[in-house]
């Protein structure tokens, strides 16, 4: 919730400060800005770059912020660290009453340093001077009574803490912790937890990245970060060209004949809203849970979305063309190589781009079910042991090279089918 | 016999809800080597059927087409077509686009080269080879797709309404490059149009078609697309004659025009 209100005070602050500052640049007189309707003018909206940028910086300025990260310096506050004290007040069988300190060492466990045990005078009266340690972010009972004299007692309890009263079942707060008592009277102790997210739900930026560093060169479980991803993109691309080879020629049958299209419709038909994944576990079944069945879990992922677009490809040729061709003396091959072929790239390369992020998406959740190697089986490898900044670096990975997949293919989109949508 | 002649032609076909429709009735029509027809019909009258018959996209229920002695079984590269937009291929240049026919052929690449110049000079497109067509203004496409059908050396050229979608001034352009085109090169031309004006100005004979069924109502014989070849349209329209058969035109077509949505007022 802090971190929601906080990226949309950042998202409001850094709207009107560029405003403000692109407010003293001159602005350009080209076409757009001489609009005067831009709202619900489509054309006129282009993303703003100075956005782009701040929202980026933004997500790792929060991710830093909530991490305690040592990028940046400004942080939200951290768990305590440190001493902590407070006094109780005890009473005894006989009804009196005596004051002793607790003094409670908060050390973060991560830095490796476990500190000394206090050393601390015993102090006066029935009830005696207390020392603990607590590690960060977890919470500790302290059993002040132990080494009160008669704090074996049934009667002997603790009424106060720091002067305010405290019952079974209560909570006060103290400096940097809040106290609760249990049930049995006992003081539990948790040390302030701060606004920072605990590494074992999200380590700093930094952590990932020395982790993506050190899985760079040394591997995880017997595979290197290479081998782990390029086989995820092995078999997608594998898979997606398999779709592709069958997909297309059926494709293409669908939409010149008749009988083709009334034998695969009802098939295309139902396989298509069938989701990928809820085929693993009959793929798991019938192919083991080997290369063969995640390439032919792919396979099935994009055979249908290519078999879809190569028919609309075909569906798609104009009749006016098809008829030039035929009276310029073409024949069927020929009007098949040269007209509907290329008509239908278009859609073929729409088709693909689908299909390639579908593959992609579905050979990380197959990699999640059961895999010795790939993207998927390193983060949900990672996630068995708590290691969340590998998780997190997976994520990342895969989220960059789904971006990439779709980038390289639109780039071969533009150079091979430059006529689409003239 | 040189020549296209059109004996008799029926078209009619059933509807999915059991009622037929009667798109041609008994068309008959000898057509010269060398001659330009203009057709032109209210919305509905069976033009375009008409040509798809021609063409050999269709084939009609009663009658045949007979192009020099031989009866037209399908479409082939003996009656070349000239459509409205979209016909040409985008993902080819213009240089292929034309060369098209010729390649189908099995023509050698030098002479489909020297062909592909010969004929986008004569079409005014000279160094537009090496363009994509969807580069091309509407009016140029259609240059190219009219050096497309020649390329091919056809006997026939059949327009479906070739010059419909460009704007008045292309318009102007085109309709003098088509008479151009069919002087030099002796081509029979059948056009169909939606332009009275068109159909007067290029048409050596013109043929108004009335709907249901699609029948053969009028044939004028014209002398503007002789005129037009050496001669400015904008001239040609002041010429004797012109408006008079434009206005005569116009009405027949109004009034089958007003027929027909009378029929569908009462429906």
């Amino acid at each position: 919730m802090a971190i929601l209100i906080f990226y949309i005070i950042i998202f409001v602050a850094a709207f009107y400060i560029v405003k403000i500052a692109t407010s003293f640049t001159k602005s350009q007189d080209d076409f757009t800005s001489l609009k005067t309707v831009t709202f619900g003018d489509e054309s006129a909206v282009s993303p703003n770059r100075a956005a782009s940028i701040i929202s980026v910086i933004a997500i790792f300025a929060i991710w830093a912020a909530f991490t305690g990260s040592k990028l940046i310096p400004i942080h939200v506050p951290g768990p305590f660290i440190g001493e902590l004290s407070f006094s109780y007040t005890a009473m005894n069988s006989s009804g009196e009453t005596d004051d002793a300190d607790v003094t409670i060492t908060v050390y973060d466990v991560q830095s490796g340093v476990i500190p000394d045990v206090l050393d601390i005078e015993p102090g006066t009266g029935f009830a005696l001077n207390d020392t603990a340690q607590i590690i960060t972010y977890r919470s500790g009972l302290i059993k002040v009574q132990k080494n009160d004299v008669g704090g074996k007692d049934k009667d002997y309890k603790v009424v106060a803490v720091n002067g305010q009263e405290i019952s079974p079942e209560t909570e006060i707060f103290v400096d940097n912790a809040r106290i609760y008592m249990t049930r049995k009277g006992t003081l539990s102790v948790t040390p302030e937890k701060g606004w920072q997210m605990q590494p074992v739900w999200l380590p700093s930026p930094e952590t990932v990245w020395s982790r993506l560093v050190k899985v760079g060169s040394e591997g995880y479980k017997n595979f290197t970060l290479w081998e782990h991803l390029g086989w995820s993109l092995i078999r997608v691309v594998v898979g997606f060209l398999a779709g592709a080879i069958i997909g297309i020629p059926l494709g293409y049958a669908m939409g010149l004949s008749g009988w083709f299209r009334g034998w695969f419709d009802p098939i295309v038909e139902f396989m298509r809203p069938v989701p990928p994944l809820a085929l693993i576990p009959l793929v798991i079944i019938w192919f083991g849970i080997g290369e063969q069945g995640k390439i032919i879990l792919l396979f099935l992922a994009s055979l249908w979305i290519m078999t879809i677009s190569a028919r609309a490809g075909v569906s798609g040729v104009k009749i006016s063309k098809i008829h030039a061709a035929y009276s310029l003396g073409a024949s069927k091959w020929q009007i098949m190589r040269l007209v509907i072929v290329p008509n239908s790239l278009p859609e073929i390369f729409t088709g693909a781009r689908v299909s390639m992020g579908v593959c992609w998406g579905t050979v990380v959740a197959a990699e999640l079910v059961a895999a010795q190697k790939g993207a998927g089986m390193m983060i949900i490898n990672a996630s068995k042991f708590q290691m969340t900044d590998l998780v997190i670096m997976g994520i990342v990975l895969i989220g960059v090279i789904g971006y990439a997949i779709d980038i390289l293919m639109r780039i071969s989109e533009n150079y091979l089918v430059p006529w689409k949508g003239k | 016999m040189k020549g296209l002649s059109i004996n008799n032609i029926s078209m009619r076909f059933d509807l999915k809800n059991g009622s037929s429709v009667q798109a041609l009735k008994d068309v008959s029509l000898d057509i010269d080597e060398g001659q330009i027809i203009t057709v032109l019909g209210p919305s509905g009258c069976g033009k375009t059927t008409l040509l798809n018959i021609v063409a050999g996209f269709l084939a009609p229920t009663e009658g045949k087409v007979v192009l020099n002695d031989e009866v037209v079984q399908g479409p082939g590269a003996e009656r070349g077509m000239v459509f409205q937009q979209g016909a040409l291929f985008e993902w080819m240049n213009v240089r292929s686009n034309v060369a098209f026919g010729p390649r189908m052929k099995g023509m050698p690449k030098s002479e489909q080269e020297e062909k592909v110049k010969h004929l986008l000079e004569i079409v005014g497109l000279a160094d537009f080879e090496d363009k994509a067509v969807y580069e091309l203004s509407g009016g140029m496409q259609q240059r190219v797709a009219l050096a497309r059908c020649l390329a091919n050396d056809p006997d026939v050229i059949l327009m479906d309404e070739p010059l419909g979608a460009l704007d008045a001034l292309t318009r102007e352009k085109m309709q003098g490059l088509v008479l151009k085109l069919w002087k030099e090169t002796g081509k029979t031309i059948i056009l169909i149009t939606h332009s009275v004006e068109e159909a007067v100005l290029l048409g050596e004979r013109l043929l108004v078609l009335a709907p249901r069924p699609g029948r053969i109502h009028k044939e004028y014989k014209l002398p503007f697309a002789e005129m037009g070849v050496n001669m400015d349209l904008r001239e040609v329209k002041k010429s004797d004659g012109y408006t008079e058969t434009r206005d005569e035109i116009l009405s027949i077509i109004w009034e089958m025009e007003e027929e027909i949505m009378g029929r569908a007022e009462e429906n």
